[in-house]
């Protein structure tokens, strides 16, 4: 069993999914695939289960949100093969009016918590997931306050625009 | 979860039973920390527990996309604020990842010695306040005036005690000086007589050992199925280390050991706390042993425009004062990109997964943790397990309230 590289990695994906797991890049050297909410949970077991792979711990999971785009919430997930020292990031992008993604605490219990969280901030409705409520804001909340629609601040207030600092 | 037995909790076929319902928290004194716990309590058994935890949520996330990258320094220190200076550099080595900005030398070991001080400092308080919570006060207020030391160090080099907004992107605001060499020196010289006196206190007490062997042991398998890192994950047997698998600010020039538990209980993690600061204290000392043989004037990277210039070259000097003004206002272009950068806090693993749109702050900043992924175990662990258990395994988790909510 040799050193995984990124290329090697690549090549296993490629090989078990073909088009259907995208290679984005690999910004400051960790590889990062985009793939579908159909697949997502195919290609996090793969990548857990498969001898030479082993990505055996769950990193993160976390969202983000690009209101222009069309599919605005990415959600992101960081696994590590322990065994390798090999990491690797999935994003799967949902269209707005429907973010749902199958949970992946059926793989670990760890992403139980990371889903509520993410849950809680971006509105991703991970199916399957056992106790999908909020977690960090009130229960009464009605928003997804880390979606870009809701300002930090009173979004009337002109002072801090950029125009006045001459950008 | 393999261990814990199972109860009969059928009311109706076992009339002598009747479940009680006990609200642990959130202000609750075993607790050191905001955790509210919902438990059902079957005698002092516990059947089934809820966490509730968000009471000191602040949103950090959020604020952070609208902070320049220098300002978001002091946010990190609320996250964990027993051990401030990992989380500055964790966030300064971040923003130098995605900057592309290498560090000399002498930063990274000036770096090592102050995050390897609040390591111990971490470590002083969760080792001892798990011997309060187990019935033996005198180790912890033997510990506890050397976190004191290890404040007055952080004074000397930051000016700040427990939030220290210690470093700047690319090294630190100012050098270390006599003084603050002088009293890493003493630490050092003093810290071990006495942490050997705790240790023999504690680590062949009998009380203690009846108190935490074989408490809330963890598998392997849970342990990486919960994605625990740091010191919990080592006592249950993984030799997972940031410092030692991804090393970064030139961790891959000490000699060090990662200590490992068999069992995983309260005592193995104990165990591995103490000798994780035994290898903080090689660390320091080796830094310091680096340090004499770097230029001693050297204390920050030369990146003009992310480092603010000194005072007197502001008002004398053009160039520094266009510098100044430029980090201040935010004018400095920044690479477009994603970096995920983790280094080894207290706690575990503590990542910082940053999108940079090319704007003044970031577009999208993620904390990974640790003490909140530790802490998801708790409830699950908790059942069928004694209430006086669940209290010292929840000390020995070392959640801290402010990493927890983030």
């Amino acid at each position: 069993m040799g050193t995984l590289t990124n290329e090697i990695l690549l090549q296993q994906i490629t090989d078990k999914f073909g088009n259907k797991v995208k290679l984005i890049g690999e910004p400051y050297g960790l590889m990062t695939v985009e793939t579908d909410r159909d697949q997502i949970i195919d290609v996090l077991t793969f990548l857990k289960s498969h001898s030479q792979l082993q990505f055996i711990f769950l990193t993160d999971i976390t969202a983000i949100h690009y209101p222009e785009q069309e599919n605005s919430i990415g959600v992101i997930y960081h696994l590590h093969s322990l065994v390798h020292n090999v990491r690797i990031r999935i994003k799967v992008f949902l269209p707005d009016g429907d973010v749902r993604i199958p949970t992946a605490s059926v793989l670990w219990n760890g992403a139980n918590w990371m889903e509520r969280e993410t849950y809680d901030f971006f509105g991703v409705d991970f199916e399957g997931h056992p106790n999908l409520v909020r977690i960090l804001n009130v229960d009464d909340m009605t928003v997804f306050p880390m979606r870009k629609e809701y300002p930090l601040e009173d979004p009337n207030r002109v002072d801090k625009k950029d125009f006045y600092f001459g950008r | 979860m393999q261990n814990f037995p199972s109860l009969n909790t059928n009311t109706d076929t076992n009339l002598q039973s009747e479940l009680s319902t006990l609200n642990l928290g959130p202000t609750h004194p075993a607790t050191h920390g905001v955790f509210q716990n919902v438990l059902q309590l079957d005698g002092e058994r516990i059947v089934s527990g809820v966490s509730t935890i968000g009471y000191i949520h602040r949103a950090f996330e959020k604020i952070s996309e609208h902070r320049p990258f220098y300002q978001i320094t002091p946010l990190t220190d609320r996250l964990n604020y027993c051990s401030a200076p990992i989380n500055n550099m964790g966030w300064h080595m971040t923003v130098e990842k995605l900057l592309n900005i290498t560090t000399p030398k002498r930063v990274d070991y000036m770096r090592v010695i102050i995050m390897e001080l609040a390591r111990i400092a971490d470590h002083i308080i969760c080792n001892g306040v798990l011997g309060v919570d187990t019935g033996a006060f005198t180790g912890f207020l033997y510990m506890m005036e050397y976190r004191e030391a290890i404040y007055e160090i952080y004074e000397e080099v930051c000016g700040s005690r427990l939030t220290t907004n210690v470093g700047r992107l690319g090294g630190f605001e100012r050098n270390f000086n006599e003084i603050a060499f002088a009293k890493i020196n003493k630490f050092l010289a003093d810290f071990p007589k006495v942490l050997k006196e705790f240790e023999s206190l504690f680590n062949r007490n009998r009380i203690f050992i009846d108190r935490t062997k074989g408490v809330a042991p963890v598998s392997v398998e849970d342990a990486l199925s919960y994605s625990w890192s740091g010191p919990l994950l080592r006592a249950a047997g993984v030799d997972y280390d940031v410092r030692a698998m991804n090393p970064y600010s030139s961790y891959e020039d000490f000699d060090f050991e990662v200590p490992v538990g068999t069992s995983g209980d309260v005592y193995d993690r104990f165990l591995v706390r103490n000798e994780e600061m035994w290898q903080s204290l090689r660390m320091i000392q080796q830094a310091l042993d680096k340090i004499q043989k770097e230029d001693p004037t050297i204390f920050h990277a030369d990146v003009p425009e992310f480092y603010l210039p000194p005072k007197e070259e502001v008002y004398n000097n053009m160039e520094a004062l266009i510098y100044h003004f430029k980090i201040v206002m935010g004018e400095i272009p920044t690479p477009v990109g994603e970096v995920y950068h983790s280094v080894e806090g207290a706690n575990g693993e503590l990542g910082f997964y940053l999108v940079n749109d090319g704007g003044r702050s970031p577009y999208r900043l993620h904390f990974r943790r640790p003490s909140f992924i530790n802490y998801s175990m708790y409830a699950d662990m908790s059942r069928g397990m004694l209430l006086s258990d669940a209290i010292i395994n929840m000390s020995s988790l070392n959640v801290i309230a402010g990493e927890l909510d983030a």
